[in-house]
């Protein structure tokens, strides 16, 4: 698939893909002057945006894949060192491009989740919100200046919080989760911050690239060793992260945002926003401390925590009564898996990481959406609500349920792939416990899922004279291009590791953007 | 001397930890929205001193305006002090979420204590 674009778009590529949800955004607005419909104006531009940022997005990446360089965007054509330089290599040309996939399908889906759950006179705000939020992950993920990544980690944050919030037409339950959220993911952004300020005055500088050779140079005239900046710095960073990508035990945010989030929301920021926190993660360990700084310690105990989330987080999804949540500790437990991937620090375990990103967004996105589904024509989430619902709604259960396989890890689901390399890439180190824990992991997904499953196809309704309909199309295939890629890059697994691959390699050794 | 030179810093350190008590302790909603600008004001000020230059014997730097020929160097940097411009609004947009929700919350829930919602969640469900 070869996308051709003109010479003077193509220039301008990496701030494309922000700006068109960012301005898109602001004109969505405009859509609540039309008095009737105004709604679905705003719903029809912004699937028009985020196409034209897929479009876009897709031929980054093969400008990358075409470049042995990284793309380099200068703002206002100032210096990398003085301004701020967007910086685009395999990595984040594959994060973006993951990114703009699930805005892209979880915005068709939108439509009715969002007619049926948002209060009428706020759709306008609702899909310009949507939009902001899309600006600042594509964003994060595009830029490499530190300082531009916690500005636009706090649109995205923001927007997201207010997204969330948005579910209190539903639940009130939802705005508590928002300000939960809110309080722990600005605590976390402000350490970030923190760090941030901690490494420029250490290096004078805030693009990641500099950071880095500023780092190399001190270490090469010895005023790095027991530097105490250095190590606070790194500090402060790991914990903002951790909070901002819900690494267990910093996750106890994310349960009850996701599962009061309108339907769309939770598909949207359960695929993408943790992703985008791992992505940053990669950024400063690999990026800017790889190579400088003795990170194995921080990534030992990362590891642990991983380990322990994947149990505890499992465990936990066993035991709840509403669906969404039983999905939110899941993706606790699979967000734990991308950081054990990369806190092995080995190619395997690093490639692991970035497959996972891209298999668990679109099975996750896939499975959130078919549970709005649900939620569109049963009015909740609960596990009663989906009591014998696999023989009204076959088609949307269909789909869940091979999502749920994929997030088992069962063969020739994209799930499995992850789970091979991961577990792989623990024995190439040898370390057999974390093998063992993957595959715990996978044996508690199977009682998760399966009690899901068995509720859904075998279990007979409160009131047998309940009669639903199936989903209707615009949540239908969305949900099953997500569910349908998922199994075919569990067979053919070709393009994810080739991507995963590249990506591993210009981490480890030391490459920037 | 030593440590006195770094009162900015130990001030800023203060500043953040109280602010981070009170996210954690206040069971109010409002006080711990205040809290959390508080928390990020001492970031600012951590900021705001990192740009401010003093050579070792102790001569100050001036701002970086230039007004005077005569006047070189050496400079504050003010860089650090341009990034809180922008950190200012994220600390007030946050904030202005943050009391729009508890707005909400203070509607549907009659309540802003943490205390008096988890129990009225309990009721429900």
């Amino acid at each position: 698939m070869d996308i051709e674009l003109p010479e003077s778009i193509r220039a301008h590529l990496p701030v494309l893909v922000v700006l068109l949800p960012l301005f898109g955004g602001l004109l969505a607005m405009f859509t609540g002057l039309v008095q009737r419909g105004g709604g679905v104006i705003a719903w029809a531009w912004s699937v028009l945006i985020t196409g034209l940022m897929l479009v876009c997005s897709a031929a980054m990446l093969q400008l990358v894949h075409a470049s042995p360089e990284p793309l380099v965007y200068r703002l206002g054509s100032w210096p990398e060192a003085y301004g701020i330089g967007y910086s685009v290599d395999a990595l984040n040309a594959y994060v973006i491009l993951v990114v703009s996939i699930i805005a892209f399908l979880t915005t068709v889906y939108a439509k009715d989740s969002v007619m049926a759950e948002v209060a009428n006179d706020r759709h306008h705000l609702f899909y310009s919100v949507w939009l902001l939020a899309i600006a600042g992950l594509i964003g994060i993920t595009v830029t490499g200046d530190t300082f531009n990544i916690y500005v636009l980690l706090e649109i995205s944050s923001l927007t997201v919080y207010t997204l969330v919030a948005l579910g209190g037409d539903r639940d009130r339950r939802a705005l508590v989760a928002a300000l939960k959220y809110l309080i722990l993911g600005s605590i976390g952004a402000t350490f970030i911050l923190l760090g941030i300020g901690y490494l420029l005055m250490l290096t004078g500088t805030l693009n990641m690239g500099d950071m880095h050779d500023q780092l190399v140079r001190m270490r090469e005239a010895g005023t790095l060793a027991n530097n105490r900046t250095v190590f606070v710095s790194f500090a402060f960073l790991m914990v903002g992260l951790s909070l901002k990508m819900a690494l267990f035990p910093l996750h106890l945010w994310l349960p009850n945002a996701y599962t009061y989030a309108p339907s769309a929301v939770s598909a949207l920021v359960a695929a993408t926003a943790t992703k985008v926190g791992v992505y940053m993660t990669f950024r400063f360990v690999f990026t800017i401390y790889g190579g400088v700084y003795d990170t194995s310690a921080d990534l030992q105990l990362l590891a642990l925590c991983a380990c322990l989330g994947i149990v505890v987080s499992s465990v936990a999804a066993v035991r709840q009564m509403n669906v969404k949540k039983v999905l939110a500790y899941s993706s606790v437990g699979q967000i734990a898996y991308i950081v054990l991937g990369f806190s092995l620090a080995n190619h395997t375990g690093v490639t692991a990481s970035v497959i996972h990103i891209f298999n668990h967004a679109i099975i996750k996105g896939g499975m959130f959406m078919a549970v709005g589904a649900v939620a569109l024509r049963t009015g909740g989430t609960k596990i009663e609500d989906f009591k014998g619902i696999g023989r009204q709604m076959p088609v949307t259960m269909a789909a869940f349920t091979v999502g749920g396989c994929g997030l088992i890890g069962v063969p020739l689901t994209s799930g499995f792939i992850s789970k091979w390399y991961l577990v792989q890439a623990a024995m190439e180190e040898g370390y057999w416990g974390v093998a063992a824990v993957v595959l715990l992991g996978g044996v508690l997904a199977i009682v998760y899922v399966w009690r899901l499953i068995e509720i859904i196809w075998f279990g007979t309704p409160d009131d047998p004279n309940k009669r639903v309909k199936e989903a209707p199309l615009s949540m239908l295939v969305p949900m099953w291009i997500l569910i349908g890629a998922s199994v075919y890059f569990g067979i053919d697994a070709t393009w994810t590791a080739d991507s995963a691959r590249a990506a591993a390699s210009l981490l480890l050794n030391g490459g920037h953007g | 001397m030593e440590s006195f030179g770094y009162f900015n810093y130990w001030l800023a350190i203060v500043i953040i930890m109280i602010g981070f008590y009170g996210v954690i302790a206040r069971r109010n909603l409002l006080k711990q929205a205040i809290s959390l600008g508080l928390f990020q004001t001492g970031v600012f000020l951590f900021y705001v001193t990192m740009g401010v230059y003093r050579s070792p014997d102790g001569t100050a730097g001036v701002a970086p305006i230039w007004t005077d020929a005569a006047k070189t160097g050496p400079f504050d940097n003010p860089l650090p002090h341009v990034l809180m411009l922008t950190a200012i609004v994220v600390s007030v947009s946050t904030l202005a979420v943050a009391v729009a929700i508890i707005v909400n919350i203070q509607r549907k829930y009659g309540t802003i204590e943490e205390d008096e919602i988890l129990e009225a969640d309990k009721r429900d469900s």
